[in-house]
């Protein structure tokens, strides 16, 4: 399995790489080899850090060849900040549009006593059908770092609780985010990754 | 819900878990890599590997060890020590760390703290600081002592002012370890802790003094502690993370039970 895996200079990828290896999958890197995202027979979009960053997915025109992979139907997944690109944009950075692929916008956590960011492993409401999440107890829990987060709707794979509730997992087809770390979220987390490497469109789980 | 994290810090001098107690008299407590495999099987929520004398002795943190360790571990992974530059802690990154624990060169260069920030994110920066009450100051805890190159010199500074200072230049964790208390197993110094978790909103991490689970119970309550770090209650076979969150659970603290 070749999942292409997209740099866009926000952080460190060595621990999805690591990751994505140890599953077996043959990882490669692109920072704009568009024909690596053409070859592609997953493609995983990393991140940390600052929304403003996607700004390169743009310049380097990654933008447009993962759309064009996603509406060829190769299965995408978005990680933190490459969740929420996958939505019409972010607070964090308003003037830097998101993929648009759902339509909502991702907020910061609402004004509270608790602390900002969200760190830690929270637990999981897993919605009924995911395919992402198969497997996956209602409650296992899975680690989280962001301040930023996308809004509970019908494309909503998982619910998380911390001051709001918000999307932990969103899924639609063959496009799939999680805010939550699946690299650093234990045995919880490589299941899901297995899920995602496993992803068919006929809809079976091997 | 989110839970109360328990970590596991591996102190390494010359590639080898070491313990000690006050910061000296270190005994031998194995490989970090085997350690840190166990410690996230039996349910520690993150692991911390300190190069705790790569400061002192001006050598740069053993990448060799973080690239072992970070292998086959799949929880978050903090390495400190010795991380003096951005390139540093660029290197340590590429090794497979997570987040970096930086200390004496945070204090001696405090624009380091947003240089790494800005490569990798501010959740990838916690800002450990060592601190030691201060007797002679108006208020003992707020104004506890900072101390730099692993609890040998005086920094100069204040722990809530340098931690209120550290969270604006974009930390994204801190790590507060009392020096009264490491080692001793008598307990966490739950008055520093909640001094300085309600002082900024960032995450704080306690250091220092774990003994038993009341002592871990104590922390996150009293104490108002995010995560709580131990090492010598891990060592030796005297506890585990699992039956130390187990205990925590029935206590009523919220904590990830292990599958």
């Amino acid at each position: 399995m070749r999942v292409t895996v997209i740099d866009y200079k926000a952080g460190n990828l060595t621990s999805v790489l690591k990751t994505l290896r140890h599953l077996g999958a043959e990882a490669v890197v692109t920072d704009g080899d568009l024909a690596l995202v053409e070859a592609a027979e997953r493609i995983v979009l990393p991140g940390v850090g600052h929304f403003a960053a996607t700004e390169r997915l743009d310049a380097t025109g990654l933008t447009a060849a993962i759309r064009a992979a996603i509406a060829r139907g190769i299965p995408f997944l978005g990680i933190c900040v490459g969740m929420q690109w996958l939505y019409a944009g972010s607070s964090e950075a308003p003037n830097q549009p998101g993929l648009g692929h759902f339509a909502e916008s991702c907020t910061h956590f609402s004004e509270s006593p608790e602390k900002v960011p969200h760190v830690g492993w929270n637990s999981l409401e897993i919605r009924p059908n995911s395919r992402l999440l198969a497997g996956v107890e209602p409650g296992e829990y899975v680690y989280f770092t962001h301040s930023y987060k996308a809004p509970v709707t019908a494309d909503t794979a998982a619910v998380t609780h911390y001051i709001e509730p918000f999307s932990a997992a969103v899924e639609r087809a063959n496009v799939m985010g999680v805010q939550f770390h699946p690299e650093k979220s234990g045995a919880t987390g490589l299941k899901i990754l297995n899920n995602f490497l496993n992803w068919n469109a006929e809809g079976g789980q091997c | 819900m989110l839970t109360k994290r328990i970590i596991a810090c591996l102190d390494v001098h010359d590639g080898r878990v070491v313990k000690g107690v006050q910061f000296v008299d270190l005994v031998d407590a194995g490989d970090p890599a085997t350690q840190a495999a166990r410690h996230a099987r039996e349910g520690a929520d993150e692991i911390v590997l300190l190069d705790i004398t790569a400061t002192h002795e001006g050598r740069q943190t053993l990448l060799d060890t973080v690239r072992r360790t970070a292998r086959e571990l799949f929880v978050p992974f903090c390495v400190g020590g010795g991380i003096r530059s951005a390139t540093d802690a660029a290197q340590v990154f590429e090794a497979g760390a997570d987040k970096v624990s930086i200390n004496s060169a945070a204090l001696a260069k405090p624009q380091l703290i947003e240089e790494i920030g800005r490569s990798f994110g501010a959740q990838a920066v916690v800002v450990a600081i060592d601190a030691r009450r201060d007797p002679a100051a108006s208020d003992p805890v707020r104004d506890a002592q900072v101390f730099v190159q692993g609890g040998r010199k005086l920094a100069g500074r204040r722990v809530v002012e340098w931690a209120r200072e550290a969270e604006d230049r974009g930390a994204g964790e801190i790590l507060l370890t009392s020096m009264d208390c490491d080692g001793t197993r008598t307990g966490f110094d739950c008055e520093l802790t909640a001094a300085v978790s309600e002082a900024v909103g960032i995450p704080v991490i306690a250091s220092g003094g774990a003994g038993t689970v009341a002592h871990f119970a104590d922390v996150f309550g009293r104490g108002k502690a995010d995560a709580a770090l131990a090492a010598s209650i891990f060592h030796f076979g005297v506890s585990s993370a699992r039956s130390l969150k187990e205990e925590l659970a029935k206590a009523g603290v919220s904590v990830r039970l292990p599958c």
